[in-house]
């Protein structure tokens, strides 16, 4: 809908470029003769016909913001066919694959009681290791943005480790560490912990290559967040917790929450760490990653392949639920 | 609730942003920290509410010292420059929180801090705004919310910072008026601090003008515009020119006309005059110096005319009504009968 103001201008726009109507001596200073706009003029340019006369518009993509950015084409073209490759083509031929037989016998594999086992505790100690990563992974990132301290950039770097170290490696030192011989591991077997070769040990490691996400996600908006904030909380008579409780921590939630389902999706994914230190025990501490490796070392593609679409499924679900909260975060705060 | 400080003084490093510094703020009074960039005046205002703690000197309220309780502790209601609402709460979360971090036994019921809320609102005059957040109000809307947050725990004194800085002319002029009425009908001693010296005169009962850390000036507003005692608070203030002179026993003669020193010494020392633009008479009779038009400017009621005279690198300004601008009838170029009306001088040295 147009308003009266825009209506008005319009109409000079006319006279503008109807100088016919004007009078030829006349100056075209204070008022341009609005009377000598003929009547249908004024009234083809009421909201119900406002349709410009002159030139027709130019013809857009309906599927873009007109943008001052060249280069839409190809970055956009480029774009789907990484994705498409590198994305989409692999998990549809993983689809395609674990759809081979009948549905019965997708669900009979699928639900094995081996496989069973191994959903347990490939996600139940990728949740745990993802809520332990989201507290200290908060804790570690406001030590390094609050306060100063000698060495603080190791320190800061020292936490992109776990993603530089090789897997494999990681999951040997873990190993050697945890087991009832190693540094750690005595301690623990003393009260009667066993960490390695066991669901702890499991969760041990995904803690361990889990870390960098929260904090590397949480990190930057804590770096942002206005001090002016905090001496507001404070000057309203909030005592330091409540400051951070209703404060901080709602500011914070959604980088955090990005940074768990980070970890939450790698720790299920991992393989390489977990594998030297879980026992590999069938029921009990073996991972569904492997169950998938072991299936493939027996020739069953098939049985692979159902299990990674279980998988696939079950992540997907659940970043799906991570991602819907944080979208309900943000419409609170009215940045959508 | 009165404000006194005594000899604050506040380092940042081996920068002294606060240097020696005391002021009393009485009972209900309005008063303006005012002075450019980097004087201290927002630090002044931080060591007041708790937010920064001085190296040396006090803080008391109503003859008590505040100086061992911190900024939760002292009851004041501070609003800052860029509002600081809480995003992710309503407007009215938001006005409420000061009520919602009370100790239990404090603590309104439910039903008492809807109330209060509302009504606080209904003050600001937002109050069909109360289920919005932060982001989908403007900014006048939001300093605001931010000062009915700040009136929410009736605090003993407002203290604000640049609280219209950051808000266009026109929401700026309302806002100014509106914070006037409000205090007046409150009746809480405010202390506000601003750059912006037409600002400062209009609003406060009192301005305290400061600069590189001390102060330079406290006054009414007539006070310090009229009889600013400083070179910088007659240059910060308003316009003016400023004339090289030669003080002789006291005495300077500027353009004909005699004037004193205040403090006057005998023989012979340099020093500037300083006279505002309208104190500069044009064409009048008895003028004993002249000086050339070099430019006339007459947009609104004051006209301005830059004026040549010999020997002086800088030109000076005039103001003069149009009406007597169009009885003179000044054109760039012409030579004008010039008088100084009254002037001040400093003597050279004297932080000029």
């Amino acid at each position: 809908m147009m308003t009266p103001k825009g209506m008005q201008i319009r109409r000079l726009d006319i006279d503008a470029e109807e100088p016919h109507t004007l009078g030829p001596g006349r100056a075209r200073t204070s008022r341009p003769a609005l009377t000598v706009v003929p009547s249908q003029v004024v009234s083809e340019m009421s909201p119900e016909s406002d349709k410009p006369t002159g030139h027709a518009k130019p013809r857009r993509s309906t599927w873009r913001t007109p943008s001052a950015l060249p280069g839409f084409g190809p970055t956009m073209g480029f774009t789907l066919l990484y994705l498409g490759i590198l994305v989409l083509l692999p998990l549809a031929a993983l689809i395609i694959k674990a759809s081979g037989g009948t549905w019965a016998q997708f669900w009979a594999t699928a639900t094995a009681p081996r496989a069973l086992a191994a959903y347990q505790l490939s996600f139940g100690a990728a949740l745990i290791a993802a809520v332990v990563n989201l507290v200290f992974g908060v804790l570690v990132a406001w030590v390094l943005v609050r306060y100063e301290f000698p060495f603080k950039r190791l320190v800061d770097g020292l936490v992109d480790l776990p993603f530089a170290l090789p897997t494999a490696v990681a999951g040997i030192a873990l190993a050697t560490l945890y087991s009832p011989k190693g540094w750690i591991g005595q301690f623990l077997d003393q009260f009667g912990i066993k960490a390695a070769y066991t669901e702890t040990g499991v969760t041990l490691a995904l803690i361990f290559i889990g870390l960098p996400f929260v904090v590397r996600t949480v990190q930057p908006v804590l770096q942002d967040i206005d001090p002016e904030l905090e001496e507001a909380a404070a000057s309203l008579g909030a005592k330091p917790w409540q400051t951070f409780v209703r404060v901080i921590g709602p500011a914070i939630m959604p980088a955090a929450l990005t940074g768990f389902a980070l970890a939450f999706a790698r720790a299920v994914g991992e393989y390489g760490s977990v594998i030297f230190i879980a026992g590999n025990i069938p029921m009990k501490s073996e991972i569904a990653p492997l169950l998938i490796i072991i299936k493939l070392e027996q020739y069953d593609y098939r049985g692979a392949a159902v299990i990674g679409v279980v998988m696939l499924a079950a992540s997907f679900l659940l970043l799906l639920g991570i991602n819907l909260i944080q979208r309900w975060a943000r419409t609170r705060q009215g940045e959508i | 609730m009165t404000i006194e400080i005594r000899n604050i003084e506040k380092r940042f490093g081996k920068f002294a942003a606060v240097n020696d510094v005391s002021l009393k703020v009485e009972r209900g009074e309005l008063v303006a920290l005012l002075g450019p960039s980097g004087s201290g005046k927002t630090t002044l205002l931080r060591v007041i509410a708790g937010l920064e703690f001085p190296d040396a000197g006090q803080v008391l309220f109503d003859g008590e010292d505040a100086g061992d309780r911190d900024v939760a502790r002292r009851r004041v209601g501070f609003v800052f420059q860029h509002y600081a609402l809480f995003r992710h709460m309503t407007v009215f979360e938001n006005v409420a929180f000061g009520l919602r971090v009370m100790s239990r036994a404090k603590r309104p019921p439910e039903n008492v801090i809807a109330e209060k809320v509302t009504s606080l609102l209904r003050l600001v005059q937002l109050e069909p705004m109360a289920a919005r957040y932060p982001s989908q109000l403007s900014g006048g809307q939001r300093q605001r919310i931010a000062l009915a947050r700040a009136l929410a725990i009736e605090p003993r004194v407002l203290l604000l910072d640049e609280p219209f800085g950051a808000l266009d002319a026109k929401v700026r002029k309302e806002l100014r008026r509106w914070l006037r009425g409000l205090h007046d009908e409150m009746g809480f001693t405010s202390l506000f601090v601003t750059h912006d010296q037409e600002e400062a005169l209009e609003l406060a009962d009192r301005v305290v003008v400061m600069n590189q850390g001390k102060i330079e000036q406290i006054g009414t507003p007539q006070e310090v515009y009229d009889t600013p005692a400083t070179p910088f608070v007659y240059e910060f203030l308003g316009n003016v020119n400023r004339v090289a002179c030669t003080i002789v026993n006291g005495r300077v003669n500027l353009w004909g006309s005699d004037f004193a020193v205040e403090v006057a010494e005998s023989g012979q020392r340099e020093g500037f005059a300083y006279l505002r633009p309208h104190d500069i008479e044009l064409g009048g009779e008895g003028a004993r110096a002249h000086a050339q038009v070099r430019h006339v400017s007459s947009t609104g009621p004051i006209a301005r005319v830059e004026l040549a005279f010999d020997g002086l690198a800088t030109p000076i300004e005039a103001e003069l009504s149009r009406q007597r601008l169009e009885q003179l009838a000044l054109r760039p170029g012409q030579q004008v009968p010039v008088l100084a009306r009254s002037a001040r001088i400093f003597a050279a040295g004297a932080g000029v």
